[in-house]
């Protein structure tokens, strides 16, 4: 059974009809990527699944569960994580507190009114900053981070809580060619983890990380499946051949 | 370099720190006041001790939750009130239930108008927020002003002084005493709060909502919560004024009053609890100064309202932020310690 499960998604917005009848499938601890030209819906569908739109029709299933009408927080819960297109990390806290905050979402609120679990996470935060080579930085604003920095410090966060399956919308974007490679190999051993969904641009870097792609075309799927069967499509490549 | 001699993280940049310093000479001054000034004085300063409750309770809210709150004088007044009835119908003036039921009575209502306003399925606007408050507080007032069993636009005059045991607790030092410690009560606790864990919470709300949504906090309940706790102070510090006063009135939970908490809180500095302090203790010392002037005796609120005007357009961290750096005002929750190498960077 798939970990994610969307059927017949649909989002409308004012008269631009964003996604019509998509259907994806995303198994546990498999990368899966989301590519397709500007426009087709990708950072639409990401939206839907972490709760930021709701669908208009069509139903999504996370881990057995109906999700479609569910709040974000709701889904955070549950073990869906988003990582923002825009870097969303908080520029007025240090990086360890960036990891804190999300460390220690879920617990309750008698419990952080007294501080109790800052102990029991140090140590959680500080592999997490060393993992993402963050360690040099930990007590810097993060706003004062390197754009790639933020954007690993951002996925270091959203791993915090140890979702079954993170969202990434554009892992990559702003990154130099060096800073891509070293966010490739970060992403690859979070497959012993989770499940990802990556929504890219560079179509080189999600080939090389992901297992299965699905291609979105003006709000629908257009093909779906392995990197050697989307490199093969005609489909696919009339798209990006007359599009992109 | 070997690894071992790398640090793991730079040390917490720390420089001098100055909220700590500007906390303990407030601290020795709330003190050693009443030692220096007249009876008259203290008096007064008892007054801006009582307000700074008050405007605490603000900055709760609009400085640390992104709550604007143009209400918080329902609150003070409602428990104002309360004590009054008590004091008057039924006789109880006893100090330790007095400020129980103030604290009570501005939580119940708060959390009244907080679920209202805050706990709906969708989250609310600043403005729906602002307004709304601002409605229940306006209506508060002309109710109680239309109500004759609470006397009406007259209001309610206490006459017997506040109760410990079988002490009579008269505006003057004692009252004083009283109020300057249950002052730094709840500035302990409200410091404690809002640098916990729950208090980093607030400070990530503040800066991005959506965010703390996706991690899985449920914004609003904790915004719903700081409203409540702010709801309770403003009721202390009403149960506590209107004894002080020896009187109620409907000015006493009407939007002049709750703008005034606006302002203490917004001329001071919000973000920090020091703010409302330095904010209540200015604006009534300069309308103090002011209104005693023979040459500006007549228009000397126009010269205080251009004073916040530009104070609060032109620096929006108030008076606490010509002191304070961003960094010290917001502060940090977690430092980096242990003792590694530097990470991998990737692969």
């Amino acid at each position: 059974m798939a970990l994610l499960e969307v059927r017949g998604v649909g989002k409308t917005f004012s008269a631009l009809r964003a996604l019509d009848g998509v259907d994806v499938s995303v198994r546990a601890n498999t990368f899966h990527g989301l590519i397709g030209p500007n426009g087709s819906g990708k950072s639409t569908l990401l939206k839907a699944i972490a709760g930021e739109h709701f669908a208009d029709q069509g139903t999504i299933h996370f881990d057995g569960q109906d999700i479609t009408a569910m709040p974000p927080f709701e889904r955070a819960g549950l073990g869906l994580n988003l990582k923002f297109q825009i870097t969303a990390v908080l520029p007025e806290l240090s990086s360890y507190d960036n990891l804190l905050l999300s460390a220690q979402a879920g617990q309750s609120v008698w419990t952080l009114v007294r501080s109790r679990s800052k102990g029991a996470l140090h140590d959680e935060i500080m592999d997490s900053l060393e993992r993402f080579g963050l360690m040099d930085r930990a007590n810097d604003l993060a706003s004062e981070l390197s754009h790639g920095q933020q954007q690993w410090l951002e996925i270091a966060m959203s791993l915090m809580r140890k979702p079954l399956l993170l969202l990434l919308d554009e892992p990559t974007g702003g990154m130099s060619p060096e800073e891509r490679r070293a966010t490739g190999d970060l992403l690859l051993p979070i497959k012993r983890q989770c499940a990802l969904v990556i929504v890219e641009h560079d179509l080189d870097f999600i080939k090389d990380i992901c297992d299965h792609l699905t291609v979105l075309d003006q709000g629908r799927v257009l093909d779906d499946g392995t990197v050697a069967e989307i490199e093969a499509s005609t489909k696919v490549q009339e798209v990006y051949t007359t599009r992109v | 370099m070997s690894d071992t001699a790398l640090s793991i993280g730079k040390p917490a940049r720390r420089p001098l720190r100055l909220i700590p310093i500007v906390e303990v000479v407030l601290f020795v001054l709330l003190i050693a006041a009443p030692l220096f000034i007249s009876d008259y004085l203290t008096v007064i300063v008892t007054r801006m001790i009582i307000l700074t409750m008050l405007a605490i309770s603000f900055d709760l809210c609009w400085g640390y939750s992104g709550i604007m709150t143009f209400g918080q004088a329902l609150y003070f007044g409602m428990a104002g009130y309360v004590v009054a009835l008590l004091a008057n119908k039924v006789g109880f003036l006893q100090l330790w239930g007095v400020i129980p039921i103030g604290m009570l009575v501005g939580l119940v209502v708060s959390f009244l108008v907080g679920w209202f306003l805050l706990l709906g399925k969708r989250r609310p606007q600043i403005i729906f927020v602002a307004l709304g408050t601002l409605t229940a507080s306006y209506a508060a007032e002309r109710l109680v002003a239309g109500w004759g069993w609470v006397g009406a636009g007259n209001g309610m005059s206490i006459f017997d002084f506040l109760m410990i045991g079988d002490y009579e607790l008269e505006p003057g030092k004692a009252f004083y005493y009283i109020a300057a410690a249950i002052l730094v009560i709840v500035y302990l606790a409200s410091r404690y709060l809002v640098r916990s864990q729950f208090g980093l919470v607030l400070a990530g709300m503040r800066q991005n909502e959506d965010r703390l949504a996706f991690f899985g906090y449920r914004i609003q309940v904790f915004k719903a919560l700081v409203f409540s706790f702010a709801g309770m102070i403003a009721g202390l510090s009403g149960a506590l004024y209107t004894y002080h006063e020896g009187f109620v009135g409907p000015g006493s939970m009407g939007i002049a009053l709750s703008t005034y908490a606006v302002l203490y809180g917004l001329f001071g500095g919000t973000g920090t609890l020091l703010g409302p302090v330095i904010g209540v203790v200015a604006i009534e010392s300069i309308g103090f100064v002011l209104s005693d002037q023979e040459i500006v005796k007549s228009f000397w609120p126009i010269i205080l309202g251009v004073i916040l005007l530009v104070v609060v357009a032109y620096k929006p961290t108030g008076l606490m932020g010509f002191m304070v750096s961003q960094r010290e005002r917001i502060g940090t929750f977690g430092v980096a310690t242990a003792k590694r190498a530097i990470g991998p960077k990737a692969g």
